[in-house]
């Protein structure tokens, strides 16, 4: 299934991020108040939503795997989580870069980016302690149980900015009214698309790995 | 019971657990992770000299001044119920301007004015066309990479 899926999502993923970057750094017009400036939203607002999502994903499949002892599901887990810290540690820096000429300074210690930084950690968490067991199983189920309950951070996330005072802005993209015009929102959507495209064909290409490498005893991988 | 039903109880006992674990943890830290004061909130509170804080507010339109020959500025941060005048010697972010959103950190002084040791700009998540916002308004507003100088200063 992996096998045939992956060259779709890899047409997918390059056609939408190049659709994405052409409107995003071409088409779409300067900001009136940011000018250029603004265009780092493209890669800032879909790695940060992949953030969450991929850790979604993960907690989603702990669950699964806890409650009916499927250890494909702690694969999934397994695979996902190095390529959610990397869409954090990205939407981290650019939220830095851009934060520093706008805001006036690279970082502070608001809800929102206090709790993107405490995802991060999540993953760094959940990477050590599955590799911290030398029983797989352990590893699984340990981290499994840190997947669901670091998935409490990501209401935390999402709501920072409505329920404190902080320096980040509060939401643009909303289902009433986004105060951004198409010629700068469709890019930013199509983005947000590659990247779960990109997110998928990853997913499919370590999974396989990860089940190879945990599965290498097995005489079906023999054949392989 | 079968033990996958009992799998299934642990499992969400483990996510509400830790989801009412968090929100009683947040409700009890919820003034600390308030990162600023709105002029209302400063004023009822009787901050002195040392108490440092930071200010958070639209810049009064109208109040910015810049004394000449120097990078000081005087504005006045308002929630449209109760205003603070602030100083300031230093850079600017670049959304700095009138009726924007600021967060200034400092403390008042003893003549109720926040003196501030840095100011930052927040976004007001509005995004428009610079072309467009010009033909609405019927000037150029700022020309990007050069904001918050010249004409624009003060803004409209």
């Amino acid at each position: 299934m992996a096998g045939r899926a992956t060259p779709w999502l890899i047409g997918l993923t390059l056609v939408l991020m190049a659709a994405g970057l052409v409107g995003g750094l071409w088409l779409a017009p300067p900001d009136y108040q940011m000018g250029d400036g603004f265009r780092i939203i493209y890669i800032h607002v879909p790695s940060a939503l992949l953030s969450m999502v991929v850790f979604a994903v993960m907690a989603v499949a702990s669950a699964v795997g806890l409650i009916w002892r499927i250890r494909m599901a702690h694969a999934v887990t397994a695979a996902a989580a190095p390529i959610g810290a990397a869409f954090t540690f990205i939407a981290l820096v650019t939220g830095a870069l851009w934060g520093k000429p706008m805001w006036g300074t690279y970082w502070v210690w608001d809800a929102r980016l206090t709790s993107e930084l405490i995802l991060l950690f999540l993953y760094f968490g959940y990477l050590a302690l599955v590799h911290a067991f030398p029983d797989r199983r352990t590893g699984d189920q340990a981290g499994a149980i840190l997947a669901i309950v670091g998935a409490v951070d990501l209401p935390i996330i999402h709501f920072s900015v409505q329920w404190w005072t902080t320096l980040h802005q509060g939401a643009t993209l909303k289902l009433s009214g986004t105060p951004m015009p198409v010629s700068m929102l469709w890019p930013l959507l199509v983005m947000m698309l590659a990247f779960l495209c990109y997110f998928a064909w990853l997913l499919m290409v370590r999974l396989r790995a990860e089940i190879l490498r945990r599965e290498y005893r097995a005489r079906w991988v023999e054949k392989i | 019971m079968t033990p996958r039903r009992q799998r299934t109880l642990v499992v969400i006992g483990i996510l509400v657990g830790a989801g009412i674990g968090t929100a009683v943890a947040l409700t009890a830290f919820s003034g600390n992770l308030l990162y600023y004061y709105t002029p209302t909130q400063a004023l009822s509170k009787n901050l002195g000299p040392k108490d440092v804080f930071r200010l958070g507010g639209l810049v009064e339109k109208g109040t910015v001044e810049r004394k000449a020959g120097s990078l000081t500025i005087r504005f006045i941060v308002t929630d449209n119920r109760n205003s603070i005048p602030v100083v300031f010697t230093g850079i600017l972010p670049n959304l700095f301007r009138a009726g924007q959103g600021v967060i200034v950190n400092g403390h008042m002084s003893n003549r109720g004015v926040f003196v501030a040791n840095q100011v930052l700009a927040k976004h007001d998540s509005d995004y428009m066309p610079l072309k467009l916002y010009n033909k609405e308004n019927g000037t150029r507003y700022t020309e990007p990479g050069q904001m918050n100088r010249g004409a624009g200063y003060g803004g409209p």
